[in-house]
């Protein structure tokens, strides 16, 4: 257990080394593990952040959600009425060009009926005259009772 | 346990244990290594261990390689292998710091790093079969050596005496000279009782390094003995004393840095603190 002059040169090592630690050994891992930190504590708060821009997202699409629903439901019964109201007006015009059409008929009916019966009495006053013609022959002159046919194939 | 050919007594076998390999002054002012006890004895104060030197400077060396290999590929990135390891004893001695210093200095910290870490390596060293170093050496030639530098008390002295520098440099740095000398002269007792004062705050002061280093050489040197003890076993019995003792050994080898580490941290802080 002699002391000597080992004690200085321990001495003399300690300070060298602990001085190499300090400049070259220490700094940059003592770094590298704060930028590890910092790096995690970002990680964390920005993914607090996403949480809750989340979750407001989420409220912002039910809102969304909803809106387009009702506004669905609107159109849809806008719709409907429409579509009932449409419906009516066909029917209603579909009905009023049956009335005119059937109007329309009925009068070229009629006409057609005036039309048949004049040309029936033409017809029948000709058929009269020469049945009575025949028969009369001579007694009785188409001159001379021209005025009585003529009565007769207007009441006819 | 014998030494090539000569038989060897018990005692001698010790003595040679703790013979460190010494290259000094002799007496007739010659330099040379002692090739005895005695004639290291005779050396004095003028010469130097030099397994102390050799093995805490390969340690020493060791550790800052593997530091600053580590520390020039740190990444920020997910660590892997020995950064890990790296980085929890880095966390390791930073909370320590946090925990005992209060000051604003940058300097302990990695002090403490380098503190812990040469001597967990140097007490390490003890766990080395204690025949087994020796030997090897013996056959290139050399005649002592003594694997475990915290055995040498100059190797824990130079280390303490070290840390009583910082001390007393950073309380004349942060305290002022007048304010480091009332501490001294005027702290438990007042004014009137300077003498005492002094006297208390000087052992108190002058306690710290030789503590330091005591602990750590007294652990240390006891752990070695008993190795050594059982060294002088029959082989065959050996192991079943010098495993549970290993073993425990281990638990003294981090202890003990620790403690040194710890008591380092708290004497600067100490030296840092303007309010007593």
């Amino acid at each position: 257990m002699n002391i000597n002059l080992t004690m200085l040169g321990q001495l003399i090592m300690f300070a060298m080394f602990t001085w190499f630690c300090m400049k070259f050994i220490w700094p940059p891992i003592v770094a590298a593990m704060e930028e590890r930190k910092k790096r995690i504590e970002d990680g964390l708060i920005a993914a607090e952040r996403g949480l809750a821009e989340q979750e407001e997202a989420q409220v912002k699409a039910k809102e969304l959600l909803d809106q387009s629903k009702n506004q669905a439901a609107e159109i849809i019964a806008n719709a409907g009425k429409q579509a009932s109201s449409m419906v009516d007006e066909a029917k209603n015009t579909a009905t009023e060009e049956a009335d005119k059409v059937k109007v329309q008929a009925q009068a070229q009916l009629d006409q057609e009926v005036v039309r048949a019966r004049n040309e029936l009495k033409g017809q029948v006053s000709t058929l009269v005259m020469q049945g009575v013609n025949s028969v009369l022959d001579k007694e009785v002159n188409a001159k001379d009772h021209q005025d009585m046919l003529n009565k007769l194939s207007q009441t006819l | 346990m014998s030494a090539a050919g000569e038989v060897m007594t018990s005692g001698s076998y010790i003595k040679h244990h703790l013979q460190n390999l010494t290259y000094g002054q002799f007496p007739d002012g010659s330099w040379g290594l002692a090739h005895s006890v005695e004639q290291a004895k005779e050396m004095g104060f003028w010469a130097f261990h030099l397994d102390t030197l050799g093995f805490s400077f390969i340690l020493g060396s060791l550790f800052l390689f593997l530091f600053y290999s580590v520390g020039r590929r740190m990444t920020a990135e997910t660590p892997s292998g020995i950064q890990n390891f790296i980085e929890s004893i880095v966390d390791f001695i930073n909370e320590n710091v946090r925990g005992s210093f209060n000051g604003k200095n940058m300097m302990v910290a990695p002090l403490a790093l380098t503190t812990f870490i040469w001597i967990v390596l140097m007490n390490t060293m003890d766990l080395v079969p204690v025949d087994l170093l020796p030997y090897l050496a013996s056959l290139i030639g050399i005649e002592y050596l003594k694997v475990v530098p915290t055995t040498d008390p100059n190797a824990t002295f130079g280390m303490s005496i070290g840390i009583f520098l910082l001390i007393l440099y950073y309380s004349i740095k942060e305290k002022g000279a007048g304010g480091f000398a009332a501490e001294l002269m005027f702290h438990p007792f007042g004014k009137l009782m300077l003498p005492f004062n002094l006297f208390l705050e000087g052992v108190n002061l002058i306690a710290k390094p030789v503590s330091l280093a005591l602990r750590l050489f007294g652990n240390m040197y006891a752990g070695e003995m008993i190795f050594i003890l059982i060294a002088l076993l029959p082989f065959w019995i050996q192991w079943s004393l010098s495993l549970p003792w290993a073993i425990f050994h281990i638990l003294i080898v981090l202890l003990q840095a620790f403690i040194f580490m710890t008591l380092v941290i708290v004497y600067l802080d100490m030296a840092h603190q303007k309010e007593h």
